[in-house]
């Protein structure tokens, strides 16, 4: 193993090769059962405690080489891999069954919006403990009222001179209670248009005035919380774009969010085929509505699948695929809805049980369509930005 | 395998295809047709000949311009748009598969004739109601060294204007495939006046003679040929109806920005914006279903089934979509035959129920996908 991470793969002709010798080699047997369901995630943090030694080694294995974040630059802690060669490893690590070694809101949102935002030193100091699993994020967006209406954001930095001071509440913060920095939208001008007062601060959660309590949702777990900023000091250099242009960061940041969420949808809770959950029904092969709901379902996803390759396809060096990110999370996660009220359908009573685990994954898909935008709002930015229809 | 997107070449062609429907086949060409009771447009089909679209299967040793199903489906979604009349899918894209996979010197200058648009086909496979290929009546005898045929087929699309017919019968050992010309002792057609004011017909045979010759035999058995032949018509009706849908839609948004009521454009709405935003997403949907199977098809054709059932169920099922929010957000205009919307919503109905609805192609994804 190299220590200049991503070294060995990159620009290597019999990439596929390499890549499943690497795996091989280096993927722990506990890492190799293709689990990813929600208690199964790897997080990181500076509170993280391993669910196994296996799932420490590959995480420190994968970060060595930038396998946790395979497309992003070697110099932040990449493997700098181009997207063909990316999938190329998606293949060959659902061939292995492996894990993903590192999942986060760093990952999926924080890091593109610096990537495309962030100044040099933001990027060299922020982003390698994002892909080392060192540091882990949370999203500190929705306020109590300002939900779709999330340029409404009222919690405020005031400019000190040598500090920001903020003070306000957010609400929905997914996993404020385990993240160690958040990044939050703030009003730093409450005069200007709603849009145009709006900074991308990031805040360290152990700042004096931060505090956090727990929500707990219908699916019995209590993954977010309401925050709180209480005269919260934090230094100037925190702000990510220009101050008062934090709308445009945040709106680029919830593009990559919303394909994360649709992609997502197509397995969280139900990695399951469709077939198999059939196989596994009492009445899964005489019952014509359910068999009727479940042809419909499975044609619409495989329809899915091939749309977020194709939207890939299109979208040119990694540049996300920008408005369209609504049409995937709306269809993705609509879908991914349907998918779970089979798979309880199909279960029947054996699945009313908190115990038997298929009632919190359904419950939690009900999340999909309002986390991130809600569907409503995603036709509304299809039928606005994508179609042109309007007032 | 091959990036899901048009590649330079099929954008070309796109434009070009456009140009020419646009020119010789706009909607308002199948009203006239509609009005003089005609379903053929020769002139039309020439055109399309001299532009190597009759060909774009045939290989070029038999003059053809052998682009692939892919670029086949570029043409066919374009056709799909202004619904256009024409031979394209029969003769094409159905007849020319099959015959390619016959290698013998008659299927060779066969494809020739489709190429220099000398001959068109009509595939005759319908015995009842609902596509179903598996049980077929109609009797194919053994008489020296050649065939009798004795049966009906019914819903043969393009079946009154064809030069020939490819005829799916029943043999003593199984399933068998006939290329025959269409003016023979025996055989009757009749022709149906249909809702998309297209040609399809119903043909009586009644001892049919038929030599041995013009039973088609594809280099590697009989079994596959005509399912190649079905998929690749499947695939490309797919393209159409997605381009149908596609030129529904537009009409509809077109509308929503220019009709006012309450002193604002409808647009303005959210009850219909979300409505034809949803209807969006359910075309990109099958979009990229319809562009998957014309890779699956070029690439790998045997194994073609689950991709062309796929994009063969969500195009009908989307069409129907189109259609009916493009008639229902349209209101009064949209239900009169002097408004376009109409020949959308009854030539999406045919093209549901040709070579297979919606339940017949979700039943074969099923199977594949081990339900
Ligand atoms: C599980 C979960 C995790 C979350 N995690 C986070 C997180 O980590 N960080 C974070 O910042 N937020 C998070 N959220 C919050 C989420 O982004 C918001 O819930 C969402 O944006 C909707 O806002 P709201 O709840 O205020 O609903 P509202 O905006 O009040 O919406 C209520 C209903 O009205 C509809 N509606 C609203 N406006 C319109 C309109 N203009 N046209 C038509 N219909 C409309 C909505 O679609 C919805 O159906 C999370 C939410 C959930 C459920």
């Amino acid at each position: 193993m190299t220590t200049d991470s991503g070294t060995e793969f990159a620009d290597t002709p019999d990439f596929r090769k390499k890549i499943r010798a690497w795996l091989e080699e280096n993927c722990p047997e506990d890492m190799r059962d293709g689990a990813g369901g929600e208690g199964e995630i790897c997080w990181g943090g500076r509170n993280w405690t391993f669910a196994s030694e296996g799932q420490k080694l590959w995480l420190e294995r994968c970060a060595a080489v930038g396998l946790t974040v395979p497309t992003w630059p070697k110099a932040y802690g990449g493997a700098g891999l181009s997207r063909e060669q990316d999938k190329i490893l998606k293949e060959e690590m659902t061939k292995l069954g492996a894990r993903s070694p590192l999942d986060s809101f760093g990952i999926w949102m924080l890091g593109p919006a610096l990537l495309k935002f962030g100044t040099e030193e933001q990027k060299q100091h922020f982003l390698p403990p994002i892909a080392r699993g060192e540091i882990r994020w949370c999203q500190g967006y929705s306020e109590p009222g300002a939900g779709s209406d999330l340029a409404g954001v009222q919690s405020k930095a005031d400019d000190k001179g040598d500090h920001w001071l903020v003070n306000g509440q957010k609400i929905w913060t997914s996993y404020a209670d385990k993240a160690d920095w958040i990044f939050a939208l703030l009003r730093t001008d409450r005069d200007a248009p709603k849009h145009k007062g709006i900074s991308f601060i990031l805040m360290d959660m152990r700042s004096k005035g931060v505090t956090t309590r727990p929500i707990r949702l219908i699916s019995g777990a209590s993954p977010f919380c309401e925050t709180f900023f209480d005269d919260v000091k934090v230094p100037k250099e925190q702000v990510v774009g220009e101050v008062n242009r934090g709308w445009d960061v945040a709106k680029y940041l919830l593009t990559h969010e919303r394909e994360m969420i649709s992609a997502g949808g197509q397995t969280m809770g139900a990695g399951r085929p469709l077939g198999a959950v059939l196989a596994d029904s009492e009445t899964g092969a005489s019952d014509p509505v359910l068999r009727a709901d479940a042809m419909r379902t499975e044609i619409d996803a495989l329809a899915m699948e091939l749309t977020l390759e194709r939207y890939k396809d299109q979208a040119e060096g990694g540049q996300g695929v920008g408005d369209a990110s609504a049409m995937l999370k709306y269809a993705g996660t609509e879908l991914n809805k349907r998918r779970l009220e089979l798979v309880m359908a199909a279960g029947g009573s054996d699945t009313l049980a908190w115990e038997d685990g298929r009632a919190p994954s359904w419950l939690r898909t009900k999340a999909n369509s309002i986390e991130g935008g809600t569907s409503e709002v995603m036709l509304s930015i299809i039928s606005r930005r994508i179609l042109g229809l309007g007032a | 395998m091959a990036k899901l997107i048009q590649t330079e070449e099929e954008n070309m062609l796109q434009d070009a295809a456009r140009a020419l429907l646009e020119r010789s086949a706009p909607v308002s060409r199948l009203r006239e047709l509609r009005d003089q009771g005609q379903t053929r447009d020769d002139a039309l089909w020439q055109e399309m000949v001299a532009a190597g679209w009759a060909g774009i299967l045939v290989p070029e040793a038999a003059g053809g311009v052998d682009m692939g199903h892919a670029a086949a489906h570029v043409l066919a979604r374009e056709m799909g748009r202004t619904l256009t009349v024409s031979p394209f899918l029969s003769t094409a894209i159905i007849a020319a598969t099959v015959l390619r996979r016959c290698g013998d010197a008659r299927s060779q200058a066969a494809l020739s004739d489709i190429a220099s648009g000398s001959r068109t086909y009509a595939l005759a496979l319908d015995e009842s109601a609902k596509f179903n290929p598996e049980h077929i009546a109609l009797k194919a005898e053994k008489r020296g060294n050649g065939y009798v045929l004795n049966g009906e087929k019914q819903f043969v699309v393009d079946g009154s204007n064809a030069t020939h017919v490819m005829v799916l019968a029943q043999g003593e050992d199984g399933l068998c495939l006939f290329d025959l010309s269409a003016d023979r002792a025996g055989l009757t057609r009749t022709s149906t006046e249909m809702i998309d004011s297209r040609d399809a017909a119903q043909l009586v045979f009644e001892n049919v003679e038929v030599s041995g010759d013009e039973l088609l035999v594809a280099d590697g058995g009989g079994a596959d040929l005509l399912r190649f032949g079905l998929e690749a018509g499947q695939a490309a009706l797919a393209a159409e109806t997605g381009g149908l849908a596609q030129a529904a839609f537009e009409m509809t948004t077109g509308y929503l920005k220019e009709r006012k009521q309450f002193g604002v454009p409808i647009a303005s709405f959210q009850a219909l914006q979300h409505r034809a935003a949803h209807l969006w997403c359910e075309i990109e949907l099958t979009t990229s279903a319809i562009l998957h199977a014309g890779r699956i098809l070029d690439s790998d054709p045997q194994n073609a089934t689950l991709a062309v059932s796929l994009a063969k169920a969500r195009a009908t099922d989307t069409a129907q979509l189109a259609v009916r929010e493009g008639v229902q957000m349209h209101g009064g205009i949209g239900m009169t035959d002097a408004y376009d919307m109409g020949f959308y919503m009854k030539r999406a109905r045919v093209a549901a129920e040709w070579l297979g609805d919606y339940g017949y192609h979700a039943a074969q994804v099923a199977r594949l996908r081990g339900f």
